[in-house]
């Protein structure tokens, strides 16, 4: 009975070849690994002549074959070789038939090579060592097949500018931005130990997780705890598990809801004279603080036209009405000029409160932030609910952006007729502050007839 | 603040989203010196909640101006706010990358300034990836929807995969939940970019030979269970997602309690199952040829929890059975309960060359306790007398407890679900 020990493919497909033409049948072969062996077997490299006779196989075959010589099942040159027989002897669909025993066990060790090649490259590490002005990477890792071959010409094409070296057990490879160099297998305790972006790495890993979902058997399913000892990350996992709880936990605590924004301070009637009241009481963002009062929306309580500015400024803050300081000295100028009765309409602001820096002793106005405009906005949406007017004017960038959306710009904008969430004619102006700040006397001019214009368009 | 700390709170802030595959780009970029798109999808790690690891997902920053409820990025949330610089993000990438950890960077942000002023710093990263490092490995860029339609060009010129996320599934879920974000806005954004790859491949089959588009398609994300919303709207919108905007895949991801989350959100999540059966569903629409008005079953328009769609698509339409795998069409064997697309490619290649018995489809790997109530095979399979049985559906169905998010609670300390 022939006795053949192989260990590569090429070995196998020489034996192989060399069997089929001298018509020995699968039962009458006996194969083994290289050091399976007692006594000297035929060898495979004798070099018989008989090796040169071609057989026709289906080219899949060949090319699955070669994958499936990487498994370290012994028993697989056996099953090569019978399948090799069959397909040569009467059965040439045979791949086909997947529910053949055969077949199966083929593609099953076929998948468990496959899969093993797709963890090589999953699951490397690479880590730098430099040596003088030199830096190479090196990793170690742990396949379950003979597959170093099947996986290094990946890794040439993805990292062709590196320098870098993959040891396993059973074989090495290194790669010098030139070709593949393959060498015998190294322990573990030959590769280096660390790398300084692994911190980082960690640092990534835990943060990427969620507390809330845990599913612990997909993670093993897909990353086998056999593969944890060469992956820094994995250190990580039990204290991860251990704080989960407790982080899911907190984040249910830290639950802000309505405290931040104007609607916990709503009135149970929403009536204009009701939300007024209780805005005066508003504690949604921290500007109450320090302002002297609540500035609401004042005017006609069944206007046509709504004009909204960005906040109180000093005089507003003390005296408890809208744009009663010189941008509102400015602003009736404006409507005196578009032949609008200023008690015809509701003024307000985005934000109610006046939000300033000290100056010696005067109060510089500050712009409100994206905070204070989100916390307050819902008083300004309730005033447009229960008005429902038919036009309103925003005036200034900070109201448009409120209302209109944060690409809002005012100088591209200005003075376009709208459609928004409240009416259907809502327009952007100039505030009356930034005219009386515009230094250019002709600038100023036309802005303030801009303004005009912009009024008289909606009356 | 140093890179470490911006790492941890911009990829906290990046992992309530669920896209994570690195596939889809067919070849690697000419002339790259680092990094392939070659082997799709690779996962380089797995997290204890068992989703993988294979992209660098962060964000550019976590500072928004919008007020979006769901998102803990939000301007009135007090989440803990960092910034990357262009040259962190570009550089975090290569080492990663180098190391091998990942597939390359998913880089998403919050808005800040505005639209645009955003739109380009993405767009920067990338370029600076691949010409400054010739770096070649996949890079998906969040674009932000009212971005003008020029620098969403510039970033399909960059990135392998460019995607708007729907956010919530209908016009009046964003309505409720984030009022500054338009369905139609979003979609339009979308249609933008589909147009651009359309271009791209035209161009490509006429001969020319045009710079590359976003060659890995689009993808968007929606949230699930943050309203009250039903399975039957969710699969509606992926399916015109899919058919009229051409998109790779929807993400869906099961609203999961987020900090400093703001009190108008459900105080209960979903179960986590909802949001599996969801996918189960998607991939029958993407695969299998059902349609979202069929699948599902159930009276209030949701999907079933305890068993997979099309085991319930099975059970309600029992005058379709049993299928005869010797004969029936590759359509039919899809619908079988327990056979995949792979099972059923096998069959057809066997069975013209013989007929299948009973034995040979379990040797095929099916769900033979599911797919033997449901075909015919060419020996006596008993299994089908169990058709007509009432009780079909409490004798097929797992005895498993549905998981809640908040039992991943006590779960957590155990390790087990």
């Amino acid at each position: 009975m022939p006795l053949r020990a192989v260990e590569t493919f090429e070995e196998w497909r020489e034996s192989a070849r060399e069997l089929l033409a001298a018509g020995i049948s699968p039962e009458e072969v006996t194969w083994a690994g290289p050091s399976q062996t007692l006594f000297t077997p035929e060898s495979a490299h004798a070099g018989q002549s008989a090796g040169t006779q071609n057989f026709s196989v289906p080219p899949e075959f060949i090319e699955r074959a070669r994958t499936v010589a990487c498994h370290l099942d012994v028993s697989r040159w056996e099953l090569l070789y019978r399948m090799l027989w069959r397909l040569t002897h009467g059965e040439r669909h045979l791949l086909k038939d997947s529910a053949d025993d055969d077949v199966s066990r083929f593609q099953r060790m076929h998948k468990a090579v496959t899969r093993d090649v797709h963890k090589m490259k999953a699951f490397v590490r690479f880590r730098k060592v430099e040596v003088g002005s030199e830096e190479r990477f090196i990793a170690w890792h742990r396949p379950d097949h003979r597959i170093v071959r099947l996986a290094a010409p990946f890794f040439a094409r993805r990292f062709p500018a590196m320098e870098w070296t993959i040891l396993t057990p059973a074989e090495s490879v290194s790669w010098d931005q030139q070709e593949l160099r393959y060498g015998p297998g190294v322990p573990a305790s030959e590769a280096p130990e660390g790398d300084v972006l692994e911190d980082l790495w960690k640092t990534y890993y835990v943060s990427t997780f969620n507390p809330a979902r845990i599913k612990m058997k997909t993670m093993k399913k897909e990353m086998p705890v056999r593969h944890w000892p060469t992956l820094p990350e994995t250190a990580l996992i039990p204290e991860m598990l251990e704080q989960a709880g407790q982080r899911v936990t907190a984040m249910i605590n830290t639950r802000e809801g309505f405290e931040t924004t104007a609607t916990s301070y709503f009135p149970e009637r929403m009536t204009w004279k009701n939300v007024a009241e209780a805005a005066q009481h508003c504690k949604a963002c921290h500007l109450h603080e320090h302002a002297t009062q609540t500035v609401f929306g004042a005017g006609a309580k069944k206007p046509e036209i709504v004009i909204i500015g960005e906040q109180p400024g000093d005089r507003e803050d003390l005296e408890g009405e809208p744009f009663v300081g010189p941008a509102g000295q400015l602003l009736d100028e404006a409507l005196a000029g578009a032949k609008i009765d200023r008690a015809s309409v509701y003024i307000t602001n985005v934000v109610k409160h006046f939000k300033f820096t000290h100056k010696g002793k005067r109060r510089l106005h500050q712009k409100p932030n994206a905070r204070e405009i989100s916390a307050c906005r819902p008083w300004l949406e309730a005033e447009l609910e229960i008005l429902k007017p038919s036009s309103i004017v925003l005036l200034g960038a900070t109201a448009a952006q409120a209302l209109l959306g944060r690409d809002f710009r005012i100088t591209r904008q200005r003075g376009e007729m709208m459609k928004s969430e409240w009416c259907d004619r809502t327009i952007a102006t100039w505030h009356p502050a930034a005219i009386l700040r515009m230094p250019d006397q002709d600038r100023r001019r036309q802005m303030k007839d801009d303004l005009t214009l912009d009024l008289a368009a909606v009356r | 603040m140093d890179v470490r700390e911006k790492l941890a709170i911009l990829a906290d802030a990046a992992k309530y989203d669920a896209s994570c595959a690195s596939s889809g780009s067919k070849a690697t970029r000419p002339g790259s010196k680092l990094g392939s798109t070659e082997g799709m999808g690779i996962c380089h790690s797995y997290t204890p909640d068992g989703r993988c690891v294979s992209l660098l997902k962060i964000l550019l920053t976590n500072y928004c101006i919008y007020d979006c409820q769901y998102c803990v990025n939000r301007i009135s949330s007090d989440t803990p706010r960092a910034r990357f610089t262009v040259e962190e993000v570009v550089s975090l990438t290569l080492e990663f990358y180098r190391r091998n950890y990942i597939e390359g960077l998913f880089l998403s942000s919050g808005i800040i300034q505005n639209s645009n002023y955003t739109m380009e710093q993405l767009t920067l990263v990338a370029k600076t990836l691949r010409q400054e490092h010739q770096y070649g490995g996949y890079i998906h860029l969040k674009t932000i929807p009212n971005a003008d339609p020029e620098l969403i060009q510039e970033a399909g010129l960059w990135a392998d995969r460019l995607s708007v996320n729907i956010e919530l599934p209908t016009e009046n879920d964003l309505h409720q939940l984030a009022p500054e974000k338009k369905k139609v806005e979003i979609v339009q954004s979308m249609s933008g970019i589909r147009e651009k790859i359309d271009e791209f491949k035209a161009d490509r089959k006429e001969g020319f030979n045009a710079p590359r588009f976003a060659p890995a398609g689009q993808s968007t994300q929606m949230i699930v269970g943050a309203t009250p919303t039903s399975d039957q709207e969710i699969l509606q919108t992926a399916t015109e997602l899919y058919t009229g905007q051409n998109l790779r895949r929807v993400y869906y991801s099961a609203y999961s309690p987020i900090p400093h989350a703001d009190a108008r959100l459900p105080a209960q999540s979903p179960p986590l199952v909802r949001e599996h059966r969801l996918y189960q569903a998607d991939w029958l629409m993407r695969f299998y040829g059902f349609s979202s008005e069929e699948i599902v079953t159930e009276a209030d328009r949701n999907l079933a929890l305890d068993i997979d769609p099309k085991l319930a698509w099975a059970l309600a339409n029992r005058h379709f059975f049993p299928v005869d795998v010797n004969r029936a069409s590759r359509e039919e064997l899809l619908r079988v309960p327990g056979m995949g697309v792979r099972s059923v490619d096998r069959v057809l290649q066997i069975r013209r060359h013989r007929q299948l018995r009973s034995e040979d489809l379990k040797k095929l790997r099916v769900a033979w306790k599911r797919t033997r109530i449901f075909v015919q095979t060419a020996d006596r399979n008993p299994g089908l007398l169990n058709l007509e049985s009432l009780n079909l559906r409490q004798q097929l169905q797992p005895a498993r407890k549905q998981l809640l998010l908040f039992d991943a609670a006590t779960s957590a300390t155990t390790g087990e679900v």
